[in-house]
């Protein structure tokens, strides 16, 4: 579910992300979750799973998730406990692929990633749409999330909307 | 409107849409890959039990084809069983090849239609003017379950591509080359229209290596507007009759950029960006471990045929390996009736059947660590075929051939 207040360790990376990084081809035949967790970020970071505690943060430069239309990446993001996506922009079907599963893939301003140390804890508010480091200065800002978006990653993604739409109609 | 715009209109049962506007559209056609069960638990998950719109619904056994592991095998089978309960229209099992050119072969892809697969290169469908979009395992469930997915309206830019193709220079090249300029994220959430002289003078092939690739600058869909190439090559092939949709003259593009490739050279995007594009000549002398053709981007019939002719008669160099993997069952008997076949296994090549194989680093044919491999697919991230430690450089077909014959990158142009 989308919390309007968030704050979590930020863990940074660059540009074109691909979900190659995110999630290995090697990996895809997996379906099961918590297997599917094991390997996040596995090809741009190793330790990451090592590392990542839920509720933390990932911030990264343009075009995060680039790539495969693997919803493995997104699912291992969610499975490790993502508390959300600081990108300035995302690939496409990545960022359809996170909101579906009630994963904020947020769009920040440029410049976050460089501003932004690896492990420094961040706060963000929705509400106002910023983004605070651990002295409490605002170091980004976030573009607004459309009502559409919204509505799915409130409703803690697309498969609890739809649902209920099947148990109406059933 | 543009054609894509319109499109999007007629699927969403409207007169008009506006950029960015949100429209739920009625699918023509929905892919599902063998990588992704995911859709059919997504489908449970979500409390559907009946598939809305199975005639439309297309089953591809192309990434695992065939099954390297016993999970492959039993995610194919589990998929086999849900086709066979729910009446899916059309099951492409492992004896196909990759989706995007068995829908070409068999003329499932037809001008004026929505395309929708779980494999982000869909956008190969604008080479028939159709509009083609890849999603995840959830949002096909989601048209399993309605027949239909919501859409928000791109924008539309339009590439002219200008001038006389150099001899030795492809398709592949000239979108390699405007990635490169344009860089990965260009195009995200964009589409992309190619017109111009070169584009209308490219086969169909060549048409869809082109929009094959955008998805490489995050296109979500691409258009090339449908001619007498177009239309012959569906003559003997379409499925079913279709209605070509054409933009207005009137409409203002978001963007008009225009490459003139009279005086460009054969590419590579060197490790590991797509968008990490030099002058093939420029890595010439580079060792190669493997040299990989095939794929959606680069395993047709005129890619083989252009391998055929540079290989014929010669040997690969001693300590190389050269895959090749026609991207379809028809490419396969092609390559065989036209001698291709015997000519590439006699100068040293490895055929593997139809399949998307080590394109992403699954199966058959992966690299080393500290391997180096030339390669005619569509990615080049880390550890994309296999080890993150090799490296891949992204060519055409033919300085493949040629960089397979020499054991190194070289310009295949002395060859041609």
């Amino acid at each position: 579910m989308l919390e309007q207040k968030m704050q979590g360790r930020a863990f940074v990376f660059g540009k074109n992300i691909d979900t190659d990084q995110i999630y290995p081809g090697r990996f895809v035949e997996l379906t099961d979750v918590a297997d599917v967790a094991k390997h996040a970020m596995e090809g741009a970071d190793p330790d990451f799973v090592k590392k990542f505690s839920s509720g933390d943060l990932i911030v990264a430069e343009s075009n995060f998730g680039c790539g495969s239309s693997r919803e493995h990446a997104a699912i291992t993001l969610k499975s490790v406990g993502v508390g959300a996506i600081l990108a300035e922009s995302f690939g496409r079907i990545f960022y359809r692929n996170a909101i579906n599963l009630g994963l904020p893939a947020l769009i920040c301003g440029k410049g976050l990633a460089a501003k932004t140390r690896q492990g420094e804890l961040l706060r963000i508010d929705l509400d106002s749409g910023k983004i605070f480091n651990e002295q409490e200065e605002g170091i980004g800002w976030l573009e607004p999330v459309s009502e559409y978006m919204l509505h799915i990653l409130r409703s803690g993604g697309i498969k609890p909307l739809l649902k209920k739409q099947f148990t109406n109609e059933g | 409107m543009h054609a894509l715009e319109k499109i999007l209109a007629q699927k969403a049962g409207k007169t008009s849409v506006k950029t960015g506007e949100i429209v739920n559209c009625t699918v023509d056609k929905a892919g599902i890959n063998d990588l992704y069960l995911q859709t059919v638990r997504s489908f449970h998950e979500i409390g559907a039990s009946k598939v809305a719109l199975p005639e439309r619904v297309i089953m591809f056994m192309d990434h695992y084809a065939p099954a390297s592991t016993s999970l492959q095998a039993d995610n194919q089978r589990r998929f086999r069983e849900f086709c066979r309960t729910r009446n899916v229209g059309y099951l492409m099992d492992v004896n196909e090849g990759v989706c995007h050119q068995v829908m070409a072969d068999k003329g499932l892809s037809l001008p004026g239609e929505l395309i929708v697969i779980t494999d982000s290169h869909t956008t190969t469908h604008g080479a028939f003017g159709a509009f083609g979009t890849g999603v995840g395992a959830t949002d096909m469930a989601t048209i399993l379950a309605t027949g239909k997915l919501w859409f928000r309206v791109p924008e539309i830019m339009r590439i002219r591509i200008e001038g006389t193709l150099p001899k030795g220079v492809y398709a592949k090249d000239v979108i390699l080359h405007i990635i490169g300029r344009l860089g990965a994220d260009y195009a995200v959430y964009k589409g992309v229209e190619f017109a111009g002289p070169v584009v209308g003078g490219f086969s169909v092939s060549e048409r869809m290596a082109l929009c094959n690739m955008s998805t490489e600058m995050g296109a979500k869909a691409t258009y090339i507007h449908p001619d007498a190439v177009t239309l012959d090559f569906l003559k003997s092939r379409a499925s079913s009759t279709y209605t070509p949709v054409s933009t207005d003259a009137d409409f203002t593009y978001a963007e008009n950029l225009s490459f003139d490739v009279s005086n460009l050279k054969p590419q590579v995007a060197a490790p590991s960006s797509v968008d990490n594009v030099f002058d093939l000549d420029e890595y010439a002398g580079t060792s190669i471990s493997q040299a990989y053709l095939g794929s959606c981007t680069g395993g047709r019939l005129e890619d083989i045929a252009v391998a055929a002719s540079i290989l014929r008669g010669k040997k690969i160099a001693p300590g190389t390996r050269l895959l090749v993997v026609p991207a379809s069952r028809q490419t396969l008997l092609d390559a065989v009736r036209d001698g291709y076949l015997q000519d590439l296994v006699h100068a040293g090549a490895t055929f593997v059947t139809p399949s998307c194989a080590a394109c992403l680093g699954t199966h058959q044919g992966l690299l080393a660590d500290g391997e180096i491999c030339i390669s005619s697919t569509n990615r080049n991230f880390p550890g994309r075929m296999g080890s993150t430690g090799a490296e891949i450089y992204l060519g055409s077909p033919a300085s493949v051939a040629a960089a397979a014959l020499e054991g190194k990158i070289v310009n295949p142009l002395k060859y041609l």
